[in-house]
């Protein structure tokens, strides 16, 4: 046990940022718009976490402008997918080069300054838990807010009159638009708040997790998440497993790391990747009638109110 | 905009669909020297640089067609993938699978004949690349799982299997600690001619052609188009979609594959990490500048190595990170996805009419 509670602990605070950019692209893809730009947007908000709370001294303010950050840069994403009705893949590509691009070129003199982030603590009761407490409730704020997100989201999207309108949104446009629900507007707005969430993951990545700039510092955790939603079948809370699990792979890589073993860093290193390969496969074989559980109908088609189909 | 409508162009001249394209990259490079303004870097000096870098002297030329070659072959593999709409965005894994492949026979393979070690090598990062790429299209094809997300998963694993060999079994003891191979014998280096030029320039050229060919002229490409227009459709006239998808994505990842043969064996001599600076992705680009047309390839190709030559000068002259270019690789992408709406759409105001009008 005393082995064991380290390493959860540790996947708890290492799937927390893919969390957080899980939870955006949900949003983004229940209302039917798929951003695979997250790697992108995850880096530039890590710089600008970076770089307001070197600024500013508060990493709260950090957080916030990692937020606004991740929101400002997919508007153009927005633009390009809901009102051009653009191909989604296409910009959502585009997108992940110009976040590391504008990330690597704002961030150029500042790689390896440290900054003084956020602390953990120990949260009052619960921490007290046996096994619980120490895995879940001696973090840093972030984490028990995405406990919350996380559980919020679930009860919006599924028990709420707007989170109906959302999934309206994504499964049949068409029919939510004679219902009177803007669908560009619940696009744009869902879209951005993704995007904003996928900031906000990156500024945990570097306001808490790493406390520090490095370029590409993402190490691909974008990508994850976008195959983490699948793994989700865009539900938040089997999302959040896939999260966790992840965070685990990630966490026991470290600790064999550190713990110098004779297996090679590189293959250790390919762990989480191969892992999130193989849980793609499960759950798509899992899936049998070849279009996935769960994926919204219109998911990645624009939606052009004067054309009919 | 009230009352203004997007109507959808009936068939777009060519006329206008260059000029829109044209268009697009002006905005592209416009919106890139206002960001750079805006990030303390003077836009017309880093766009001199950049031209002076590359097209400025023969040597900076050849450095360009140089580059070209990689994203020329990388962007092929793209074409043939996009166009049955499978999203292959592994490219840089399937070339790094290559080149691994390339040098595991240049080390294990033991054969003095130059034109038996070049013909084993070409066979092998063909195949291994392939293979690399037909994972994902198997896995596709049979539980279609994504194949974005399996692409890229193969770009990362095969990074961390190149950092495996190169930093273990396969490293230069004379290398300083730098992660790198020995030198290639003379015999596993294709031919290289005016300076750093090399056989790896025909190989793009037939390839583009034969690719080029292969959609346009057969049978077997036009499967290919129907699946990628409309795979339902594919289906009912009884077109293999399970076999055919294997099928783009081994070729698919075999052209990816000879890349990174034709990179080390032709430009490096020698298997190094970071060999391939994001050569997948940026094929992934010029395949979509290009309307996905093989022939155009190598032209766009070109002129994507203009920037990523200018890129390194950038880095050499005025300090900026190599990741920098892929500000501009990302704004073409939106500018000329942006144009596309204007090249098959037009804005219109419909008349409506006024109610005095009817009266």
């Amino acid at each position: 046990m005393d082995v064991l509670i380290p390493i959860l602990a540790a996947a708890v605070r290492s799937g927390t940022p893919v969390a957080y950019a899980v939870m955006g692209e949900i949003l983004a893809e229940r209302s039917g718009v798929m951003n695979l730009g997250l790697e992108g947007l995850m880096l530039f908000g890590a710089f600008a976490g970076f770089s307001a709370t070197r600024f500013t001294g508060s990493p709260e303010l950090g957080l916030a402008a990692a937020f606004a950050a991740g929101a400002l840069v997919t508007l153009i994403h927005a633009f390009l997918c809901v009102t051009l009705g653009g191909n989604q893949t296409v910009s959502g590509l585009a997108l992940a080069m110009f976040g590391g691009g504008m990330s690597a070129m704002l961030g150029r003199n500042h790689i390896g300054e440290t900054i003084k982030g956020l602390m953990p603590f120990d949260f009052p009761v619960l921490c007290r838990i046996p096994l619980i407490g120490p895995v879940f409730f001696r973090h840093d704020v972030m984490v028990y807010i995405s406990f919350l997100l996380v559980f919020s989201l679930s009860f919006f999207i599924f028990r709420t009159r707007p989170g109906i309108n959302l999934r309206a949104v994504g499964e049949n446009p068409r029919a939510a638009d004679a219902m009177g629900i803007s669908v560009s507007r619940v696009r744009y707005l869902y879209t951005l708040a993704g995007g904003g969430l996928a900031g906000l993951a990156g500024g945990y990545l570097s306001v808490v997790y790493s406390q520090m700039w490095v370029e590409g510092m993402t190490a691909g955790r974008g990508w994850i998440a976008v195959a983490l939603v699948i793994f989700g079948i865009w539900r938040p809370l089997r999302a959040m497993f896939g999260c966790y699990l992840f965070g685990g792979i990630d966490a026991l890589q470290l600790r064999m790391q550190a713990a110098g073993t004779s297996i090679p860093a590189p293959i250790l290193l390919m762990l989480p990747y191969l892992m999130t390969l193989g849980v793609l496969v499960f759950i798509s074989i899992r899936s049998k009638s070849g279009i996935l559980l769960g994926a919204p109908a219109s998911l990645g088609a624009p939606f052009r109110r004067e054309e009919r189909e | 905009m009230r009352g203004w409508r997007l109507e959808r162009r009936v068939s777009p001249s060519a006329f206008w669909s260059a000029s829109v394209t044209t268009f697009s990259i002006l905005a592209a490079l416009a919106l890139g020297g206002l960001l750079m303004a805006l990030m303390d870097v003077n836009p017309a000096k880093a766009y001199f640089e950049i031209l002076r870098g590359s097209l400025g002297s023969w040597y900076g030329f050849g450095e360009t067609i140089v580059k070209a070659i990689p994203i020329t072959l990388t962007g092929l593999a793209c074409v043939l993938a996009f166009r049955a709409a499978i999203w292959n965005i592994g490219a840089e894994g399937q070339l790094i699978v290559g080149a691994l492949a390339a040098t595991a026979f240049v080390r294990y393979s033991h054969i003095e004949n130059s034109f038996g070690i070049l013909c084993g090598m070409f066979a092998a990062s063909g195949i291994a690349g392939g293979l690399w790429g037909a994972i994902p299209g198997f896995l596709k094809g049979k539980w279609n799982v994504n194949e974005i997300i399996a692409t890229l998963m193969g770009n990362y694993i095969a990074l961390c299997l190149m950092d495996f060999l190169l930093y273990g079994a396969w490293k230069d003891p004379m290398s300083m600690g730098f992660p790198m191979t020995a030198p290639f014998p003379p015999g596993a280096r294709l031919w290289v001619f005016a300076g750093r030029l090399h056989a790896g320039l025909f190989i793009a050229l037939v390839m583009a052609v034969v690719i080029h060919a292969t959609i346009g002229l057969t049978q077997w490409g036009f499967e290919i188009r129907v699946i990628g227009e409309n795979r339902k459709a594919a289906w009912y006239v009884g077109i293999g979609i399970m076999k055919n998808i294997v099928l783009v994505m081994f070729l698919s990842g075999a052209i990816a594959g000879l890349c990174g043969m034709s990179e080390v064996a032709g430009l490096h001599g020698r298997l190094s990490r970071g060999f391939s600076v994001g050569y997948g992705f940026t094929g992934v680009i010029v395949a979509w500048l290009a309307g996905l047309n093989a022939l155009l390839l190598p032209f766009v190709a070109f002129l994507m190595g203009i920037l990523l030559v200018g890129g390194d000068t950038l880095q050499v002259v005025m300090g900026l990170p190599l990741s920098s270019v892929q500000i501009f690789q990302g704004l073409i992408l939106f500018c000329v996805l942006g144009g596309d709406i204007f090249r098959n759409y037009r804005l219109r105001r419909p008349h409506v009419t006024k109610r005095w009008e009817a009266a």
